[in-house]
């Protein structure tokens, strides 16, 4: 009985797993077949024309181009973040000025508020500043990012004892110098953190640059990947290496982070 | 005398020193000024305002909030947004509680890879699975329609994106298979964070598993309930990406799919009416704010 249970607990779970892999499977596999074989036979190995595939992609969209536009968006976002997160953190944890208590609470009340819902203020605002159609209205808000923030003043009072601090004011350091040469060495796998789940997002998001970049070589990943469908039609090939190429990259750094990943997760949750 | 003296001399310099806090956080208020608060301000402000985004801004007084009144496809997709979350929360809070309970009171082996799996689809763009999704279920010859006729479940091919109750569930399928994983390890985290001594006081009186879920972990994990249901209707309402790309913009077929982000979009960028799609902006924010409130109610008192 007790095995029983055990061994339906195991079919559960394989069931669930094959669940969450089964549609990465099915873009590997059917990447590699032609149109014509897609929609007509069933397969469970992979083909040969994964390159035929590549270059009909080619062909018609200059899928790198998103890529690289994507990495120009999600990097200085990430860095902009963990540095200007630890940046404002730092001041949160170890002064005391007034006010601080209130600019405390407009952090905390920016990342309850969705920002989804001022996206039209957020069209607004960058139309006026000028920024339409460029990258900056997807970069700049990467130094006011709440999360990390919150989160990076937590490790700071942890971490960072006072005693440092004062040794380095003792030893003649700038205020700028103590957090560029003490602070920041010190919370670095906090950094690193909150540095992979701000990139995620910032790789992931769909509905910033749809409404700020109207110049088609200006896309990122995921409006290209949008956009696909309407270019390639019924060229099932095509499109699935298109996928591939915009998921894959994700799934091999997940395999080596995914330890570090899941810990970091519970963060937001022990508030 | 001295020691006086120092001290005030010390707590000037702190002063001073203090003054360095404002300079650290400078960065941060600015930028969130620009683009988070000023946005919101000027969202709110636009909804008694007509703007086609390129003419001067003009005063509307309250026509866009009595247009409101009248529209009847915003209660449309609320109903949808509701309908497509609800379908996704509470099969994904179920498994999550399950497969949390197997593996924190279990031995399993590989748990942290099955684990590490069911959180994955959390990380992939939603713009592409919701792609991904359209080309396996679109047309009487998609991946999915030929493997289920293999299996011999089904004879004929099924027009999934025809039927309006089909595609929801397509969609709240995609965002269970997205976050269930998620959930169940923030309630693994709240579970593990039970002092153990509970357990074992409870296995001496002779509790089952089941009382002592009943009795210990659930009050217990309460909070992390709380939060991951608030953060979920937070976000679960303003669903997009998944939606407007399993099958279009406009959420056919006959708007199932459409949810109240996507007509803001599409009232916003597509009609221009970036006034009228600030005031459905600002019902959207309240309907949600009411909604976690009510959520927070239930949850809390149930604990009482």
């Amino acid at each position: 009985m007790k095995r029983l249970t055990q061994i339906l607990i195991y079919l559960f779970l394989v069931f669930l797993l094959v669940l969450s892999l089964s549609p990465f499977y099915l873009v590997l596999i059917n990447s590699t077949y032609n149109s014509i074989d897609i929609v007509t036979k069933v397969k469970f190995l992979p083909g040969t024309m994964f390159l035929t595939n590549y270059h009909k992609l080619q062909e018609l969209t200059n899928i790198w181009r998103g890529f690289a536009n994507s990495v120009v968006v999600s990097v200085p976002f990430m860095l902009f973040s963990c540095y200007f997160g630890a940046f404002a953190g730092y001041g949160f944890a170890k002064f005391q000025f007034k006010g601080k208590n209130f600019f405390f609470f407009l952090v905390l009340a920016s990342m309850m508020l969705p920002s989804q819902l001022s996206i039209i203020g957020f069209y607004s605002t960058s139309l006026k500043l000028g920024m339409l159609n460029t990258f900056w209205p997807l970069i700049l808000p990467g130094i006011a990012n709440a999360a990390a923030v919150f989160f990076l003043r937590g490790i700071i009072e942890q971490s960072v004892p006072d005693s440092l601090l004062e040794a380095a004011r003792m030893e003649g350091c700038s205020e700028p110098t103590i957090f560029n040469k003490f602070v920041l060495p010190c919370i670095m796998p906090g950094v690193a953190t909150i540095g992979i789940f701000n990139f995620v997002s910032s790789w992931n998001n769909y509905l910033g640059p749809l409404i700020i970049l109207s110049d088609a070589k200006k896309f990122t990943m995921p409006i290209l990947i949008a956009t696909i469908k309407g270019i390639f039609l019924s060229n099932y090939g095509a499109m699935y290496v298109a996928i591939a190429i915009s998921i894959f990259p994700v799934i091999v750094v997940y395999c080596f982070l995914s330890r570090y990943i899941i810990n970091g997760l519970t963060i937001g949750a022990e508030k | 005398m001295r020691w006086g003296k120092c001290e005030m001399s010390n707590s000037r310099l702190n002063k001073r020193r203090n003054c360095w806090g404002y300079v650290f956080i400078a960065p941060f208020l600015v930028v969130f000024v620009l683009f988070g608060l000023y946005p919101i301000i000027y969202t709110f402000e636009l909804s008694f305002q007509k703007w086609n985004g390129f003419s001067p801004v003009q005063n509307a007084g309250f026509q866009n909030w009595l247009r409101l009144t009248d529209d009847s496809t915003f209660p449309l997709t609320l109903k949808n947004t509701v309908k497509i979350w609800l379908y996704d929360f509470i099969p994904q809070l179920g498994i999550a509680l399950v497969l949390s309970m197997i593996f924190t009171f279990r031995k399993i082996k590989g748990m942290s890879v099955f684990r590490a799996v069911y959180y994955l689809p959390n990380l992939i763009t939603a713009a592409s699975i919701g792609l991904l999704f359209n080309i396996l279920f679109n047309g009487d010859k998609s991946t999915i329609n030929q493997l289920l006729m293999r299996f011999g479940m089904i004879d004929t091919p099924i027009a999934f994106f025809k039927s309006g109750h089909i595609t929801q569930g397509i969609a709240s399928y995609i965002l269970w298979w997205m976050w269930f994983g998620y959930t169940t390890i923030l309630i693994m985290a709240g579970i593990t964070s039970i002092d153990t001594t509970l357990y074992e006081a409870a296995n001496l009186d002779g509790c089952s598993t089941w009382q002592t879920f009943r009795l210990i972990t659930m009050p217990l994990i309460r909070p992390t309930i709380l939060y991951i249901t608030i953060t979920s209707i937070i976000g679960g309402m303003q669903i997009f990406d998944v939606p407007a790309n399993l099958t279009n913009l406009a959420g056919d077929p006959q708007k199932a799919i459409l949810t109240t982000s996507m007509y803001v979009y599409q009232q916003g960028f597509k009609n221009t009416s970036l006034g009228y799609a600030s005031t459905l902006s600002v019902m959207q924010f309240l309907i949600i704010a009411a909604f976690s409130f009510i959520a927070l109610k239930l949850i809390r008192k149930k604990g009482a």
